[in-house]
């Protein structure tokens, strides 16, 4: 049996590709990489009327088919059947905006010469009406000698259309492709598509878009940066808030989890290894899951109604300072959340060498694991103190640690674009979508994607690296009478790490503490309270319990440089892992481990050494 | 004058635009946004309170966004009033 026909959904940018994609496929989609390169491949199966199977891959938007990021490559190198691990596709679904058909024609014009038989989808048609347009499908169509049928994707409109001219194109799907013709030159086909965009349009009537009147309020210099700033606190209010209860959730099944198994079977090392091990860890990195979703599912609203572009736009002054661009920006703040979805993020810059920058640079935004750590060393040693006018040196001590994060980001990103990630100061050139209603469906599909990638690519490294821990701090065993934890190769290893972290004022117990806090920095948090031996496992009452313990133990300037350690050590192994993933290749992981920890040893000695020489 | 000079709301044509202002790659892509000699263009916003940040300006039928220092070597020219 021959396997099905490979379709390929190509467009502009902006164009509604992959709600038409949702649309076709509904949740049957795969996403996986092409080889060798990080671009996502997104495909999935659809049938034709007559029932035959067809195979949908959604390629990366492009303006045409010379590319200027690697995403843009796959397309082309797709449609001209070079791409490495994909099929020639048998035929094309070339996705126009219905409501700038001067520009997106254009792409279609060039695909069009490629002579891959191909169906145009008539995209957004009620935008356009709406905007005063009327249009002539069938007068398209002649113009182009190809099927045009209208669709208005996000509300699945036209897909049954849509599929019949598909099937009455791929014939049987054996066809070969003509001859491609001559390459024609950008203007030409750009004077050809105005050409036919005016033989194609029926009536124009001016009307007051809506996206103007938005835009007026929206890119307002002031105004706008206060609705910028508004959205986005009310974003991070509902990662912290809106997470609380299902991570509840989460931390009780898996606690549940490790009960039923230690009741099942007897103590042994195969049960240390399921509940400490595999159960711990696993669940250490699950619990992140609902702040991730909760981000992206903001993320996701404000790119489908075209707000995203609208932030870049007003962010570009301050990224181009530090010789990076306004796209920049959506990474970069969804890594308060959590670095992993902001490494994910950094798809969407075009310049390598500015995305590889952002990359090396997320980690230093504050991330919510880093919340348990602080919460736990500040309330023990920093008193809480009002300063009037409503400011609490608790509170200012946390806004310190936030900006020395962004400030250590400001000049890491400064150097970088200077040294190893020199580049061109490309500029910045956006297009600015339409205003639309995001269709719910659509950011359904896209967070359960975010969810599988991330408990598929961070779950698998990150349960390797906690079975590692375990072992490390499981063995040697220890004989009657001492600590399992001091005798374990963990805790030889802190004992040669002490020598190291001593000057910064580190003493053994943080040096132990710091080693499983690699697999995810709140780690640090019980791993103190596990050496410092209180029993509890009530996270709150270990917090407290824990305090007053470090109070006793610890003087000031050695918590202050623990604070400061957490601002930049690269304490997350799921991080580095999926950076190695996003720059394909150890280099740069290995690059960001390095500079990280300098980073932190220095700004925790220097924090040490500062509060020792003032007395505190 | 130049784009970036040119006031909000006012129609203008492309008289010029100094390629080799540009590099390759922002040449293309503005290009593929629809710049060219004679084409119809305005600059609907500016962004500005934290310094001189990129324009949007309206070319054909679309929105797009750019750096003042592209912007500065597109040459327009104001269309007369009626």
């Amino acid at each position: 049996m021959n396997p099905a026909p490979l379709v390929a959904l190509v467009g502009n940018p902006n164009a509604g590709k992959s709600a038409l994609f949702n649309a076709l496929t509904g949740a049957r989609q795969k996403v996986g990489n092409y080889p060798g390169v990080t671009v996502e491949r997104k495909s999935g199966r659809m049938a034709l009327a007559d029932g035959r199977p067809v195979e949908l891959v959604d390629l990366p938007g492009t303006y045409s088919l010379t590319p200027s990021s690697p995403d843009e490559a796959v397309t082309r190198d797709v449609v001209m059947g070079a791409q490495e691990g994909e099929r020639r596709p048998a035929a094309l679904i070339v996705v126009v905006d219905a409501g700038n058909l001067d520009n997106h024609l254009r792409f279609a014009l060039q695909l069009r010469e490629l002579g891959v038989p191909m169906v145009v989808a008539l995209n957004m048609i009620d935008m356009a009406e709406r905007d005063g347009l009327v249009l002539d499908p069938q007068a398209l169509s002649r113009e182009l000698g190809v099927p045009v049928v209208p669709t208005v994707a996000v509300r699945r409109r036209g897909m049954d259309e849509l599929r019949d001219a598909l099937a009455s194109v791929l014939g049987d799907g054996t066809s070969q492709p003509a001859a491609p013709a001559e390459p024609a030159d950008i203007a030409s086909l750009q004077r050809r598509a105005r050409a036919i965009s005016v033989a194609a349009t029926v009536s124009e009537t001016p009307v007051r878009r809506i996206t103007h009147l938005i835009d007026s309020v929206v890119l307002h210099p002031a105004a706008g940066l206060a609705i910028l700033i508004m959205l986005f606190f009310v974003m991070f209010q509902a990662v912290f808030a809106w997470s609380e209860a299902p991570i509840g959730w989460i931390e009780e099944s898996f606690a549940a989890a490790q009960a039923w198994v230690t009741a099942a079977l007897p103590d042994s090392f195969l049960r240390s290894l399921i509940v400490d091990g595999v159960i711990a860890g696993v669940g250490s990195v699950v619990v992140f899951l609902p702040q991730i979703l909760i981000l992206f599912f903001f993320i996701l609203l404000l790119e489908a109604s075209g707000y995203m572009a609208r932030a870049a736009f007003l962010m570009d002054r301050l990224m181009a300072g530090v010789g990076l661009n306004g796209r920049a920006f959506i990474p970069l703040l969804s890594s308060f959340a959590c670095a992993i979805p902001g490494i994910m993020a950094t798809r969407t810059i075009d310049d390598p060498k500015q995305r590889l920058t952002t990359i090396l640079i997320a980690p230093l935004m504050t991330c919510s694991a880093r919340l348990p750590v602080y919460s736990v060393i500040i309330g023990a040693f920093i008193p809480a103190r009002d300063l009037g006018w409503g400011i609490g040196l608790q509170g200012l001590i946390w806004f310190g640690l936030y900006l020395a994060g962004v400030l250590g980001a400001v000049a890491v990103a400064f150097i970088l674009r200077k040294t190893v990630a020199r580049g061109a100061p490309s500029g910045f050139m956006m297009e600015l979508p339409r205003y639309q209603m995001p269709n719910l469906a659509d950011v359904a599909i896209g967070l359960w994607q975010r969810a599988w990638v991330f408990l598929r690519r961070a779950g698998t490294i990150i349960m390797m690296v906690t079975i590692a821990l375990w072992a490390l701090l499981s063995f040697p065993v220890a004989p009657e009478g001492r600590s399992q934890v001091e005798y374990s190769i963990a805790g030889r290893i802190a004992s040669g790490l002490e020598v190291v972290v001593r000057p910064i004022g580190f003493n053994h117990e943080m040096a132990l503490a710091v080693i499983p806090a690699m697999a995810a920095r709140e780690v640090a948090v019980s791993a103190l309270a596990t050496v410092y031996s209180i029993e509890s496992d009530d996270e709150a009452e270990t917090e407290r319990s824990l305090g007053t313990q470090l109070q006793g133990r610890w003087s000031l300037p050695t918590a202050l440089a623990f604070l400061m350690w957490f601002v930049f050590a690269p304490q997350c192994l799921s991080t580095i892992a999926v950076m190695r993933r996003e720059t394909n290749g150890w280099k740069w992981p290995i690059f960001a481990l390095g500079y990280l920890f300098a980073l932190a040893y220095l700004a925790a000695g220097a924090t040490f050494w500062l509060a020792t020489a003032l007395g505190l | 004058m130049r784009l970036d000079q040119l006031p909000l709301r006012e129609r203008a044509h492309i008289a010029d635009i100094d390629w080799t202002a540009l590099s390759d790659a922002e040449a293309r892509r503005l290009r593929e946004f629809g710049f060219g000699e004679g084409v119809a263009v305005e600059v609907w916003h500016r962004s500005g309170l934290l310094g001189r940040g990129p324009i949007a300006c309206r070319v054909g039928r679309m929105t797009v966004a750019i750096r003042r220092s592209n912007a500065a070597a597109i040459s327009v020219v104001q269309q007369d009033r009626p």
